[in-house]
C-alpha cells in the first residue's frame, strides 16, 4: 500500500459502494411507483394535499403532454420559481425572521443564487452565514432543493416513457410528475432524514445566534438556525448549497464521521435507485445494473487516485519538515479517506457540497473531481439529470457500435436514428462550450483574473473549477476564487442556465422522438446493451469523450502544477 | 406554442406558491417543532455550560492560547474560531503563502503533528489529532504545575476512535479534554500566559 493509505481507509470505501449497490433496488422500486403513476402508501395521507394541489392550480392529472408541452411547463415552472427566490433575497430586510437585520442582495448577487437554486447548482457566490437570515435560508432556498430535484427526476421520468413506450406522442405530465416526486418521494425522505441529522448533532432551531464565553474568557458568536432540515434535502436532492460558508465541512452541517457516512449515501441514494427503476421501465432490469455497473467502474477509479494523493500528502511540505497526509483544508474528523470519498462522491453526482476546501487538495486529488463534473456528472449524478446525462452516452455509443458493424443501432427496443444522434450529441457539446469558453473568456479578462486566489498554474484551476461547477450545476468550488462580483455572478448564471436547460430540453425532445417509434425487439444481430464488452465500451466512450475534450485544459492547470510540485516549484 | 404556454401559466404560479409554502414554511416549521421538543440539546447547538453561563458548543472549536490549555489548529475563520466567518484557508499545494506558513510554523513547534500546523476546511475543527494532544501534554503539564501522567491519563480518556474501526478517524475534542482538565485540576492551577 502507498503512503499514507490505510486499511480502514479502504474499508470505508468498500462498504460505501456495497451500500450503493445494496441501495439500488428497493428505492429503484419506490421511484418505479412514481414512475408508473401508481398509489403509494403514502398515498392514504397525502393524496387529499395532492389532489387539493392540482384543484386550486387547475391541473388535470389524467391529461398527458407531448415533449413540448412538457418542455414549457417544466421551463415556465422554473421561471416562476427563480422570480420568488429573486423576490425573496432583495426583499430580505424587510422580511420577517431577520434578527441579525440583514439587508437585501444585491442584484447580481440575487439574480446568481435564485439561478444557481433552480438549476440544482447551488453555487455559492454568498457565504450563508453572513449574508442570509433564517426566512431566506429557508423559504428562498429550500424550495429549490426539493423542485430542482423533482424537476431532473420528472425529465429522467420523461426520458424513461420514450424508451418504454411505443407509437404515442405522449411522455407523461410534468405537474403530476413533479408534485408527486415532491410529496411521496423527497419530502417524507427529508423529514426523517432531518431528524436523524438532528439526532446526530445538525441544530434545528428558529433561533439565529448564540452568544458564547470562551473558557479563556474571550467572546465567541456562534451562528445557528434551522440547519437540519435544509441539509436533509440538500444532500437527498443532490442539491448542495449549504447553510453556511464551509457546507458540509461546518460541524453544525456534519458534526460526526456517522452523520458523514449517511450524508455520502444519501447524495447517491436517488441516483442509483433511477439507474434500477430505468431497467424496470424498459422491461429489463439487466439494462439498468449495467449502467450501474459503468458507473461504479469509472467511481472507483476516481476515489482510489484521489485517496491515494491526499493521504500520499504534499511533498512540499515534507520537504519543510512536516510528514503525513495532506491536512490542510480538512477536518480531523474526516481525515484523508472520508474527505477523498466525498469530494469524489460529490462532483460524481451533481451534488456539490464539501466536507474539505478542494481548493487545498493536491494537484491530481484536485483534478478528479473537476474531471467527475465535465464527464457530464454521468457517474451516478445529480437526481435525473446523472440517468439522463448517462444515457445520452449510451446512445452515442450504441451509434458508435452500429457504425462499427454496419447496422442500425437500436438501444432497449428503440432504434437510434439521426435525430436521436444529433440531439445527444448537441447536448453533449453545450458542456465544453460552455466551461472552456467561459474559462478562456475569464482568463483574459480583467475581471476574471481579479478573482483569483492563489497565484501560477493552480489560479488557472480555480477558473476552470468555477466554469466547471457552474455548467455542470454541480456547486462546490476551488473557494479561494472570489466569485461574489458582478463578473462572475453575471458569467456564472448564464453557465448555469445553459448548462441545465440546454441538457434538459433535448433530452425531453428525445423522449418525444423515441415515443413515437415502434418497438424493435432484439434479434441475434442487435449489439448486447448488457454485459461486460458493452459496460466496457460505455466507460471508453465517457472516457475517450471526456478526455479529449478536456485534457488540455487540464494539463495548463492541475497537471502543470504536479510538475511544479515534484519540481519543487512555489507561486 | 402560445397556446401551451397559456395552459401552463397558472400550474406554473399557483404551485410555486404552494410548493414554497409547503417546502420552505410547513416543512421547516414541522421539523423545528419535533426537533425543539424531542431532541432539545442537539437542536440548539449542543451548548456546553460553565458556572451557569454558555462557554460554547461541543461541536465548534474555539481558540485557546494560554500554555495551560490544549490548543486547536490554526484557524482561517475571521481572526481564528469566528463561527460568523467559518472558512479555510484555500491556499493550493504550492502556494508560496503555505509553505512559508509552515516552515516557520515546523521551526516554532519542532515535532508537532501535521494536524497542528495545517488549517481546516471550516475553521472551526474542534478536535485534534491523539498524537497532538499527547504532543502539548508536557507543555499543559508544566503551565499547570501538575504531574505529566495526570495530564497523559486524561488525553487518554479524551480519545474518541472511529465507530466499527472504520468510520471516522481517532481524534480529541479540545473543548472537553480543556472543560476535563479544569475540573480535574481546577481553574486556578493555569497560570497565565
Amino acid at each position: 500500500m502507498a503512503a499514507g493509505m490505510t486499511l480502514s481507509g479502504w474499508a470505508l470505501i468498500a462498504t460505501f459502494v456495497a451500500l450503493c449497490v445494496a441501495m439500488a433496488k428497493p428505492i429503484g422500486l419506490w421511484l418505479f411507483a412514481l414512475y408508473e403513476g401508481r398509489d403509494t402508501p403514502l398515498s392514504r395521507v397525502l393524496g387529499p394535499v395532492e389532489r387539493g394541489f392540482y384543484r386550486l392550480a387547475g391541473v388535470d392529472p389524467s391529461r398527458e403532454q407531448n415533449w413540448r408541452q412538457y418542455a414549457v411547463a417544466m421551463l415556465l415552472f422554473q421561471l416562476a420559481t427563480a422570480l420568488a427566490t429573486y423576490a425573496l433575497l432583495r426583499l430580505q430586510g424587510v422580511l420577517p425572521l431577520n434578527p441579525r437585520g440583514l439587508p437585501g442582495l444585491s442584484p447580481d448577487l440575487a439574480m446568481n443564487t435564485a439561478i444557481s437554486f433552480v438549476t440544482n447548482t447551488n453555487w455559492q457566490a454568498y457565504a450563508g452565514e453572513s449574508t442570509l437570515s433564517n426566512l431566506s435560508q429557508m423559504l428562498a432556498l429550500v424550495p429549490h432543493n426539493f423542485l430542482s430535484a423533482a424537476t431532473g427526476i420528472a425529465v429522467a421520468f420523461a426520458l424513461f416513457r420514450g424508451f418504454a413506450r411505443r407509437q404515442t406522442q405522449f411522455v407523461g405530465n410534468f405537474w403530476t410528475d413533479m408534485t408527486r416526486i415532491t410529496l411521496y418521494l423527497l419530502l417524507p425522505l427529508a423529514c426523517v432524514y432531518a431528524l436523524v441529522l438532528v439526532a446526530g448533532g445538525v441544530p434545528q432551531t428558529f433561533a439565529s445566534s448564540i452568544d458564547a464565553t470562551t473558557l479563556e474568557g474571550a467572546h465567541q458568536t456562534l451562528v445557528i438556525g434551522p440547519v437540519a432540515s435544509q441539509e436533509a434535502i440538500k444532500m437527498v436532492g443532490t442539491n448542495g448549497g449549504g447553510f453556511f460558508n464551509v457546507n458540509s465541512a461546518h460541524p453544525f452541517e456534519n458534526p460526526t464521521a456517522l452523520v458523514n457516512f449517511l450524508q455520502m449515501l444519501s447524495i447517491f441514494a436517488i441516483g442509483v435507485g433511477l439507474t434500477w427503476c430505468f431497467g424496470k421501465a424498459v422491461g429489463d432490469t439487466r439494462q439498468g445494473w449495467a449502467v450501474l455497473a459503468a458507473m461504479m467502474i469509472l467511481f472507483v477509479a476516481g476515489v482510489s487516485i484521489v485517496y491515494w494523493q491526499e493521504a500520499a500528502g504534499n511533498p512540499l511540505l515534507h520537504h519543510a519538515g512536516l510528514a503525513g497526509a495532506n491536512m490542510e483544508g480538512k477536518e480531523v474528523r474526516f481525515g484523508a479517506a472520508a474527505s477523498a470519498l466525498f469530494a469524489t462522491i460529490t462532483t460524481a453526482a451533481s451534488c456539490g457540497a464539501v466536507n474539505a476546501m478542494h481548493d487545498s487538495f493536491t494537484p491530481l486529488g484536485g483534478l478528479i473531481p473537476m474531471f467527475n463534473i465535465e464527464l457530464g456528472e454521468v457517474v451516478v449524478g445529480g437526481v435525473g439529470s446523472g440517468i439522463y446525462g448517462f444515457l445520452l452516452f449510451a446512445l452515442l455509443a450504441v451509434f458508435i457500435a452500429g457504425l462499427m458493424v454496419g447496422r442500425t443501432p437500436e438501444y432497449v427496443g428503440k432504434k437510434i436514428e439521426g435525430r436521436e444522434v444529433k440531439l445527444a450529441v448537441l447536448a453533449i457539446v453545450v458542456l465544453p462550450l460552455c466551461i472552456l469558453g467561459g474559462t478562456a473568456l475569464a482568463s483574459v479578462l480583467p475581471a476574471g483574473l481579479a478573482g483569483i486566489a492563489n497565484k501560477g498554474p493552480h489560479g488557472f484551476s480555480e477558473i476552470l473549477y468555477a466554469f466547471t461547477s457552474a455548467t455542470g450545476n454541480n456547486g462546490s468550488a476551488f473557494g479561494g476564487i472570489s466569485a461574489n462580483t458582478p463578473f462572475y455572478n453575471g458569467a456564472l448564471a448564464v453557465a448555469m442556465w445553459i448548462g441545465r436547460f440546454f441538457m434538459m430540453v433535448p433530452v425531453l425532445a428525445i423522449a418525444g422522438s423515441l415515443a413515437q417509434k415502434k418497438y424493435t425487439p432484439e434479434t441475434t444481430g442487435s449489439f448486447p446493451t448488457t454485459g461486460p464488452l458493452w459496460i466496457g465500451l460505455l466507460v471508453a466512450i465517457i472516457l475517450i469523450v471526456g478526455g479529449l475534450t478536456f485534457l488540455p485544459a487540464l494539463a495548463l492547470g492541475p497537471v502543470a502544477e504536479q510538475m511544479a510540485m515534484l519540481a519543487g516549484t512555489t507561486f | 406554442m402560445l397556446t401551451d404556454i397559456a395552459q401552463a401559466t397558472r400550474p406554473a404560479l399557483v404551485l410555486t406558491g404552494l410548493m414554497f409554502a409547503l417546502t420552505g414554511l410547513a416543512y421547516p416549521a414541522a421539523i423545528t417543532g419535533i426537533a425543539q421538543i424531542a431532541l432539545p440539546y442537539q437542536a440548539n447547538g449542543s451548548l456546553v455550560s460553565r458556572d451557569g453561563q454558555v462557554a460554547g458548543s461541543a461541536l465548534i472549536g474555539q481558540s485557546f492560547a494560554g500554555d495551560g490549555y490544549f490548543h486547536g489548529r490554526p484557524s482561517a475563520a475571521g481572526k481564528g474560531y469566528d463561527p460568523t466567518q467559518s472558512s479555510g484557508s484555500n491556499l493550493g499545494p504550492t502556494s508560496k503563502a503555505l509553505i512559508d506558513r509552515v516552515t516557520g510554523d515546523v521551526k516554532a513547534n519542532p515535532g508537532a503533528p501535521v494536524d497542528m500546523l495545517t488549517t481546516s476546511a471550516s475553521g472551526l475543527d474542534p478536535h485534534i489529532s491523539p498524537e497532538a494532544a499527547e504532543w502539548q501534554a508536557k507543555r499543559v503539564a508544566a503551565a499547570r504545575h501538575i504531574a505529566p501522567s495526570k495530564v497523559y491519563a486524561l488525553v487518554d480518556n479524551a480519545v474518541e476512535m472511529p465507530l466499527f474501526g472504520f468510520i471516522g478517524e481517532p481524534r480529541v475534542n479540545v473543548l472537553k479534554l480543556n472543560l476535563a482538565l479544569d475540573k480535574a485540576v481546577g481553574k486556578g492551577a493555569q497560570s497565565p500566559r
